[in-house]
């Protein structure tokens, strides 16, 4: 249960105006991150082979895949670049004086990182990776966070199950940087030796007494069971969520777009036509790839567009329909092939190009408002375990996006082809990919990148689900949307170049002024330009 | 059971048609137009509250309940201490709470296996998915009881705990809901809270928390402090993750939410729906006044939200303060229908128009959407509507009417016929198990847009017909 949010403007500390202000003068951000409103500082807590460094990243993962920038700050990477060579677990008695002062001036550097990152950068969260289990530690931190104006949120994982943190140590200490020779024996001797080191000193969270005004989550035994304590705000409450719908258990996701469709052969987008010829060839592969697998209990999602469901239909298994899962709008544009789209709207095929990840199409979707759509299907995934997802190629680069940590300038540009199917297994800290190709032929559907600088129109990109960028050119005949079977038959107008921010504040009117296209922004640093301009004035 | 299941036992594929109504793509022989369309629960799903009287659990179980149904997972609750009343029919006083009274014991033991019998009917036999169960259930006998009535039926279970010290708190909880409830009808305030009083300790006694150890196996999660804490355990399932985050983000603090819809467009004139057009001058009229009336209502620190479209914008616009722009608030999707008037969808689609007076709820434009998605779509907004305090939400009226279902609990049925006409704001206030409304007109004239369901709704039904409920327009 929340406590009031915080409002961007309600902060009088001046580091933070500063620092708000880049963030939102980037307009194409998420609504994720708009929803942030404070750089928020994630600590993890716990003895070593407790998956601290498993949650850190995909937590950053995850956040920086809905748009919010996230970052990790790993502890053990500062040490092990200022102490060159790891010798054993000696280093971390706590009696080792010299280590102790090393360990404690790397912390020092790691939280200027995350200051850098937080305050300058345009970070919105960071992440700090390490054991932070003694409560002089956590204390540091919080002072650390209180001069910054960040907000704080611990998050600490608890395991007592000796068979979990064996594993965790063969499957990803083994391969540690600390550990070249890779001798298991070994390698799991000292590290727990490096544990009862850790042991000696542990002070973990006290939700009654010495921590109960703290904000955290404690993970007990792999997420068998959750201590929540003081959620502040949005953020923290989807992150909450989230970390309790991951698992550790071993499962493996298939990702493939539907059966190639007669559009596809036709070079058309959109639309819901039926698969051709060979999509049907594929539909009949693809069942015999999921026999030859023998997949126990593999659940099959598909979109609600005909071609998935034909392909789906193949297998002869239950499947379950998502809209969510739908590909993606293209608006006034579906059913187009691209030529079509070049000659009916050229300014708005060469916006396209500028940047496809916010470019939404009229009357249609962006892969950013994909991203949000898709959300849930990824929550999901998350809590299922083994899952075909019989998608489409924008919406398929957007999950793969999220698995294999792609940001939004790859994402739109993902290979995605026909009649191949992607198995990913989570495996250490990130994702293995196999990808087989079924072995029936298809068009490719993939556009690349333009070659060549392209020029950057900030505005423009962005725009409602609407037909007109601006609400104030009413006179616009707007063609009708979809009248089925026919195109629209008037392009839109073209977007004067007044439409640029910087432009349109110097045309302003009293009412209109602040009906930027960048409309994912908020109207109070609208306003703060305004003040600004007429001032100057 | 998933629709498409049946047929595993043929081997050639199945022809596809679309559903009319939904636009959903179903094999040939299927025919029955219900579908699920995320398997939310594969087994149905017992929710278990847990706590000392006056602990919030009926305004959670409530709440849930709403929820839930509001998100298309048919759920029912049933209070124990209803069924006490059906059967005691007089309440005298705390003394049949006593632990050693036998009679109150056995009568109490009763009532419970009476409303569990009515939970199996309503999981097993009338569709229902989930049950929330209503009662103290303060010793592990009672849970174990449960427990394994579920076990037998096939149920999943999921214990809902409140823990609450706080003596403010709880003399709220007997404030606001207790002296109403029929067992105080005749007694005054001072009596109705002592004897109340009296009743808590009459379980105190006996109560036996969630344990951390003892109760290690089971999913549950404990509320402490009206959310402060939460301790969740063995979360196994889809329904018990969403609930687990509806409970986490619900909280107690009093607010009000208003709800209107842009000022009247140029397009709402015309009788054209959807499309995305500017403001009327009566509409901009509206707006003002709108700001007006929010400077009288001095709300303390009001959020605002809109939708991407234009006219939600330029309401807020005129409001002079800073506002937040929400996709998802966007009107319904009308498809092929957008910027149509409804003499024009009659003209160019009698079919769907017939078929969307049959099932406007889960009728889905084509090419577009259905209330049934659009609420799929508003979910993560009541989400943060939960979260939030005092919010203004400048919408549309499909849009107004999804949200307004929720407060209010209306069934899919009422949902599109909800009235929520232009230039009217409603104020929400939770209070008591429910939520209070104010209707306010802020005297700016308008075009009426709505329509109510015809008489005949026959696809082969005469043009007269299909128009008789349409509003006037220019």
């Amino acid at each position: 249960m929340s406590c009031t949010q915080r409002d961007i403007g309600a902060s009088t500390n001046s580091t933070e105006a500063k620092r708000t202000d880049p963030r939102c003068n980037e307009k194409k951000c998420s609504w994720a991150s708009y929803m942030t409103n404070s750089p928020t500082m994630i600590v993890m807590i716990g003895l070593p082979a407790r998956g601290k460094t498993y949650m850190s990243k995909k937590l950053t993962r995850y956040l920086n895949w809905i748009g919010v920038p996230t970052k990790v700050f790993n502890l053990g990477v500062y040490r092990r670049e200022a102490v060159r060579a790891y010798k054993s677990y000696d280093f971390f008695r706590h009696d080792n004086e010299e280590a102790m002062k090393i360990r404690k001036q790397c912390a020092l550097v790691a939280l200027q990182d995350v200051r850098v990152y937080l305050a300058e950068e345009g970070g919105q969260i960071a992440v700090f990776d390490a054991t932070n289990t003694t409560r002089e530690r956590r204390d540091l931190i919080q002072a650390f966070v209180k001069e910054n104006g960040f907000k704080v949120f611990f998050v600490e994982s608890v395991c007592d199950d000796p068979d979990v943190i064996a594993a965790n140590i063969l499957e990803v200490k083994v391969s540690s940087p600390d550990y070249p020779e890779k001798h298991r024996e070994r390698v799991m001797e000292d590290f727990l030796k490096r544990i009862e080191c850790y042991k000696v000193t542990y002070q973990p969270l006290d939700p009654d007494n010495y921590d109960k005004d703290l904000s955290f989550i404690k993970v007990i035994n792999v997420g068998q069971r959750f201590l929540v304590n003081r959620v502040q705000d949005y953020i923290q409450s989807k992150i909450v969520y989230y970390l309790m719908n991951i698992h550790v258990h071993s499962h493996s996701i298939y990702l493939c777009r539907h059966g190639e469709s007669n559009h596809n052969v036709e070079g058309r987008i959109g639309g819901d036509a039926e698969l051709s010829p060979r999509g049907k060839k594929f539909a009949h592969a693809l069942r015999d790839f999921i026999e030859e697998y023998e997949l126990s209990d593999l659940k099959v999602w598909t979109s609600q567009l005909r071609r998935t469901i034909q392909t789906a239909e193949e297998l002869s298994v239950p499947y379950e329909q998502w809209k969510i899962l739908n590909e993606i709008d293209a608006g006034v544009c579906e059913e187009m092939t691209y030529q079509m789209i070049q000659e009916t709207f050229p300014e708005e095929f060469a916006l396209r190009d500028q940047d496809k990840y916010h470019y939404r199409y009229p009357g249609g979707e962006s892969y950013q408002d994909l991203v949000q759509r898709l959300e849930p299907v990824i929550m999901e995934l998350e809590r299922q375990g083994n899952v075909l997802v019989i998608c489409h190629q924008a919406v398929m680069r957007c999950l793969l996006a999220y698995f294999l940590d792609k940001g939004a300038d790859d994402l739109p540009y993902m290979k995605c082809p026909l009649h191949t199917v992607l198995k990913l297994t989570p495996v250490a800290y990130g994702c293995k990919v196999e990808m087989f190709y079924l072995n029936v032929e298809a068009v490719n559907t993939h556009r690349d990148r333009p070659l060549g600088k392209v020029t950057r129109d900030s505005a423009l990109i962005h725009r409602r689900n609407s037909y007109t960028p601006l609400s104030s050119y009413d006179q616009v005949k707007r063609p009708r949307l979809y009248s089925a079977g026919n195109q629209p038959w008037l392009p839109l107008a073209p977007t004067p170049s007044a439409l640029m921010p910087e432009r349109l504040q110097s045309q302003t009117r009293t009412g209109s002024s602040c009906l930027t296209p960048c409309v994912k922004e908020s109207t109070l640093t609208a306003a703060k330009k305004l003040v600004a301009v007429s001032a100057s004035e | 059971m998933l629709d498409n299941e049946d047929h595993l036992l043929e081997n050639h594929p199945r022809e596809l048609t679309q559903n009319p109504l939904k636009k959903i793509w179903m094999p040939h022989k299927n025919s029955h137009i219900g579908h699920r369309r995320v398997c939310m629960t594969n087994c149905p799903t017992l929710i278990v509250t847990v706590g000392l009287p006056a602990r919030g659990k009926t305004y959670i179980s409530k709440k849930l309940t709403r929820y839930l149904n509001w998100i298309g997972v048919p759920t029912k609750e049933f209070n124990v201490g209803d069924y006490r009343r059906e059967c005691l029919k007089i309440y005298k006083s705390f003394e049949f709470f006593r632990p050693d009274n036998e009679e109150g014991v056995k009568i109490r033991r009763q009532c419970a296996m009476s409303a569990l019998n009515d939970v199996r009917q309503y999981l097993s036999v009338e569709g229902g998915q989930v049950a929330v169960f209503d009662a103290t259930n303060t010793t592990r006998d009672r849970r174990g009881t449960i427990m394994k009535f579920a076990e037998q039926n096939g149920f999943k279970v999921f214990f809902v705990e409140s823990v609450c010290e706080d003596p403010e708190v709880i003399a709220q909880n007997i404030v606001q809901v207790k002296l109403g409830n029929p067992d105080y009808m005749n007694c005054s305030s001072e009596e109705a809270i002592e004897d109340f009083m009296e009743r808590i300790k009459c379980y105190e006694t006996s109560y036996q928390p969630l344990d951390e150890d003892l109760d290690s196996d089971v999913s549950y999660i404990k509320i402490m402090d009206v959310g402060r804490r939460y301790l969740v355990n063995r979360v196994v399932d889809h329904i018990q993750s969403r609930i687990v985050y509806y409970l986490m983000n619900i909280h107690i603090t009093p607010r009000s939410i208003y709800l209107c819809r842009h000022g009247e467009s140029d397009l709402n004139i015309k009788g054209r729906i959807g499309g995305d057009s500017g403001l009327s001058s009566r509409g901009k009229e509206f707006a003002k006044r709108l700001r007006s009336f929010l400077e009288e209502q001095k709300i303390k620190d009001l959020k605002i939200w809109t939708s991407q479209m234009k006219r939600t914008i330029q309401t807020a616009e005129c409001l002079g303060v800073p506002y937040e722009q929400w996709k998802s608030l966007n009107e319904i999707d009308a498809g092929v229908c957008e910027e149509m008037m409804y003499e024009e969808i009659q003209e160019h689609f009698p079919l769907e128009f017939a078929l969307r007076d049959q099932d406007k709820y889960r009728y889905r434009y084509p090419k577009g959407e259905s209330y049934e998605d659009l609420v799929q779509r508003l979910e993560p907004v009541i989400m943060e509507l939960e979260r939030q305090e005092n919010v203004l939400v400048i919408c549309h009226q499909a849009v107004m009417r999804c949200l307004l279902a929720y407060f209010l609990d209306k069934t899919s049925h009422e949902l599109p016929y909800l009235k929520c006409p232009l230039h009217t704001v409603l104020k929400l206030t939770p209070v008591a198990y429910g939520c209070k409304v104010e209707s306010v007109y802020l005297g700016v004239d308008s075009v009426n847009t709505h329509r109510d369901r015809p008489e005949n709704v026959n696809v082969q039904r005469s043009t007269e017909d299909a128009l008789q409920t349409v509003p006037a327009h220019h």
